[in-house]
């Protein structure tokens, strides 16, 4: 029990728990890129919903802060709703759906459209943090390549995309390389995302089952990873918004029917509504 | 001239268990030597513990380094020494399963190494991955298919493409024919000997098969219990055979 | 350009019971640049071993055995490997290839060995087989398949490909018939005209008689 008479510490976890995952942020933050272990707590919800993140979560929120959280870019999902009531209650936070107004925002992959400012934290939820885990399985191997910067296999998985597809078909998940030194997964946001990692926001990763923390810190530079004569593009659905006609944010495709009706609409639900809300439609 | 490799004194225990013990010869560009013993001789032993992938007790191992001269690779840094298995070294095992990719296409497995090494232009690297697979008897059409698709022979030459792609100096290779039909195994010697010759090749071949160590390697060495009882040029050893083991090892071969 | 210098030879035979058979004493003799010698003698004494360790093939127990400046009782592989490259042909009387290699590349090997391209090389292999009156289907056949004839003269192409200047020939005559026959002693003398030095050993007395300057018994070194 803690001090304030609750059953359990603020932001649900101990103290100690608290401290141990700011020290693995911290170094985390020191080395870009790096895929720092922690001791990862059973918490109160599945592995796959986010237990990762919402340690981080735990970790950094202070009173003071405002939370947002996100699933796929929306507010109102079933993941997105229980993560923020969960700190609401366990921390007493203020919570908003408002990207501009949020002081730390935990999200499971997307970036928001509206760009992150200095002193924005976003905390990712990372299902497997390591990039080389689909040509590598053994962990021992995969960290002595990631200490001895070999990233050839990286470019294997790109190469064998374009022999299969003609073009590089990952689109989510799309690995970078962190201030030249280690290639990091950005967590499955999609790579339209990608040139967002290079933000003035703090971003932190958390996996709760493979317990790794990864972190960028801001003004950090990321790489996305190609070939000469295949370069990245960040990829959108080529459609504009059908609420608010936005034609540069990312979109979800909604069927409206059965006969094949379909239509496109933001992903990020704060931005297109803070856009309808100007008279945007 | 210095050899290319020169091992000295190599010695590896098991615990009580000698694996193999006061291993030493030089190998010079060009040159082929077969490794030939029974199971338990030590010869995959010394190739393991040659190849990095197993810790020597004692000895050393001087490479021949293309930037530094010769360098003992037991006491290189990790760092050093991968980078030279990937680009100066291969590695062929017995089990192409084993040297191979196999959720990767044929074309991906042969450019690995160059993508290791930094190449970043898919077309050159393609290009490059058809060219050594025409050379190892690929059709360049299977550029795409995964090694699972393929014979027990085109792995086995695949494995063979993915390591020569950057033109390594020293090739290691245990067991390279075993498990092939004799026709395949052939067209492997052949291949593999033109590669010797082509391209200067200074290969260590284990094998317990003695009609591959007469029509590969140049020179033998016989090991028994982990020590090298007798060596020397392949077709005296296997002609005019002096320790009492080697009489029996090619006394023990069956006539075709 | 051949020397035997008091060579011994033995085998200890460790698998049936250590049986320690003596086989040459005391050998010596020499070859010159242009001279074809004959090893001759009873069978079972010991041509063949002595031809072999000229060769490098077997081993020597003691004496020397130099050729072209090479001792062979005290050269490392490499040198010999070098010295068969180079200096010494030889014609054996079987025939290690592997399996599936084309007898045009069978005959051409040793030249591609010494850096000569793969065009020239086939070209003078090619010449040389045709000289042999090997049917020119075969050429493209692996000799595994061939008869005793036919590898026999496989065998005798890639001892004659390259000009070496010392040779070694076991019974090169010993499966032709009477035309190819004369071909490879014309082949003999060409090659003892250009200065080669040719120890052989020849059952064909008619073919000893016809190239060889002088005999050796090796009978004498039987200990």
């Amino acid at each position: 029990m803690s001090a304030d008479g609750l059953p359990w510490g603020f932001a649900y976890l101990d103290e100690g728990t608290k401290r141990m995952i700011r020290r693995a942020l911290l170094k985390a933050l020191a080395v870009p890129g790096l895929q720092v272990p922690f001791a990862s707590r059973e918490m109160p919800m599945p592995y796959g919903w986010g237990t990762g993140g919402v340690q981080v979560t735990a970790s950094v929120l202070t009173p003071d802060d405002v939370l947002k959280v996100i699933d796929q870019g929306a507010d109102d999902t079933t993941n997105a709703v229980s993560i923020r009531r969960f700190f609401a209650r366990t921390a007493g936070v203020a919570t908003t759906t408002r990207t501009a107004e949020a002081t730390v925002i935990q999200t499971r992959h997307r970036i928001p459209e509206t760009p992150l400012r200095e002193g924005q934290i976003l905390v990712f939820q990372v299902p497997i943090p390591e990039p080389l885990r689909f040509l590598e399985p053994r962990e021992t191997e995969t960290r002595r390549m990631h200490a001895l910067a070999e990233y050839g296999l990286m470019h294997v998985k790109l190469y064998e995309d374009i022999a299969r597809h003609g073009h590089i078909a990952t689109t989510y998940a799309y690995p970078v390389l962190v201030e030249g030194r280690y290639v990091m997964d950005p967590s499955p946001i999609p790579k339209f995302d990608n040139p967002k990692l290079c933000s003035e926001a703090i971003l932190l990763f958390g996996a709760g089952r493979e317990a790794r923390i990864h972190a960028l810190p801001p003004h950090t530079r990321v790489e996305s990873l190609a070939f000469e004569d295949h370069p990245f593009e960040p990829a959108r659905a080529a459609g504009i918004c059908a609420l608010c006609g936005a034609a540069d944010s990312y979109l979800d495709e909604v069927l409206t029917d059965d006969r094949g009706g379909r239509i496109f609409v933001c992903s990020d639900t704060d931005f297109c509504e803070t856009r309808r809300a100007g008279g945007a439609s | 001239m210095t050899p290319l490799l020169e091992v000295r004194n190599l010695t590896r225990r098991y615990g009580a268990r000698t694996g193999c013990e006061g291993v030493g010869f030089d190998l010079w560009p060009g040159e082929v030597l077969g490794i030939v013993g029974e199971s338990g001789s030590g010869k995959t032993t010394l190739l393991n513990c040659l190849a990095g992938l197993l810790p020597p007790d004692g000895g050393e191992a001087w490479f021949d380094t293309r930037e530094a001269g010769p360098r003992d690779v037991f006491r290189m840094p990790e760092g050093e020494r991968r980078r030279l298995a990937r680009t100066d070294w291969a590695f062929v095992r017995q089990n192409p399963r084993d040297g191979l990719r196999l959720n990767v296409s044929a074309g991906a497995n042969v450019g690995e190494r160059l993508m290791a090494v930094g190449a970043r232009h898919y077309g050159a690297i393609r290009a490059e991955a058809a060219r050594w697979l025409e050379r190892v008897e690929i059709d360049p059409a299977r550029i795409d298919d995964r090694p699972s698709t393929f014979s027990g022979g085109m792995q086995q030459r695949l494995q063979i493409a993915r390591n020569l792609v950057t033109r390594p100096r020293l090739v290691l290779m245990d067991e390279p024919t075993g498990g092939l039909d004799v026709s395949v195994q052939a067209r492997l010697l052949d291949l593999l000997r033109g590669l010797v010759r082509d391209l200067g090749l200074a290969v260590v071949i284990v094998t317990h098969d003695l009609a591959v160590v007469r029509l590969l390697a140049h020179r033998v060495m016989v090991m028994k219990d982990g020590r090298v009882v007798e060596e020397g040029l392949t077709d005296r050893v296997l002609d005019d055979p002096r320790h009492p083991y080697t009489q029996l090892l090619v006394s023990s071969v069956l006539a075709a | 350009m051949i020397r035997v210098e008091g060579v011994s030879k033995g085998f200890v035979l460790h698998n049936q019971g250590g049986a320690r058979l003596a086989v040459l004493r005391d050998a010596a003799l020499a070859v010159r640049p242009g001279e074809c010698v004959a090893l001759v003698g009873p069978s079972g004494a010991g041509k063949s071993t002595l031809l072999r360790m000229v060769q490098g093939n077997y081993g020597i127990d003691g004496g020397r055995i130099v050729v072209g400046g090479v001792d062979l009782s005290t050269a490392s592989p490499r040198e010999v490997l070098r010295l068969r490259r180079e200096t010494l042909g030889w014609v054996s009387q079987f025939l290690r290839v592997i399996p599936r290699v084309p007898a045009l590349d069978v005959v051409a090997e040793p030249l591609r060995a010494l850096g000569v391209p793969e065009e020239e090389a086939r070209a003078r292999a090619a010449a040389l087989l045709g000289r042999l009156n090997l049917p020119r289907p075969l050429w493209d056949l692996s000799p595994t398949t061939f008869s005793g004839g036919e590898q026999q003269r496989v065998n005798i192409a890639r001892g004659f490909v390259h000009p070496y200047p010392a040779l070694l020939l076991d019974e090169p005559t010993a499966s032709l018939d009477p035309v190819n026959r004369a071909v490879v002693l014309d082949l003999i003398r060409e090659a003892k005209a250009r200065g080669a030095a040719i120890l052989g050993i020849f059952h064909d007395e008619g073919a000893r008689a016809a190239v060889c300057d002088r005999e050796v018994d090796v009978g004498r070194f039987v200990p």
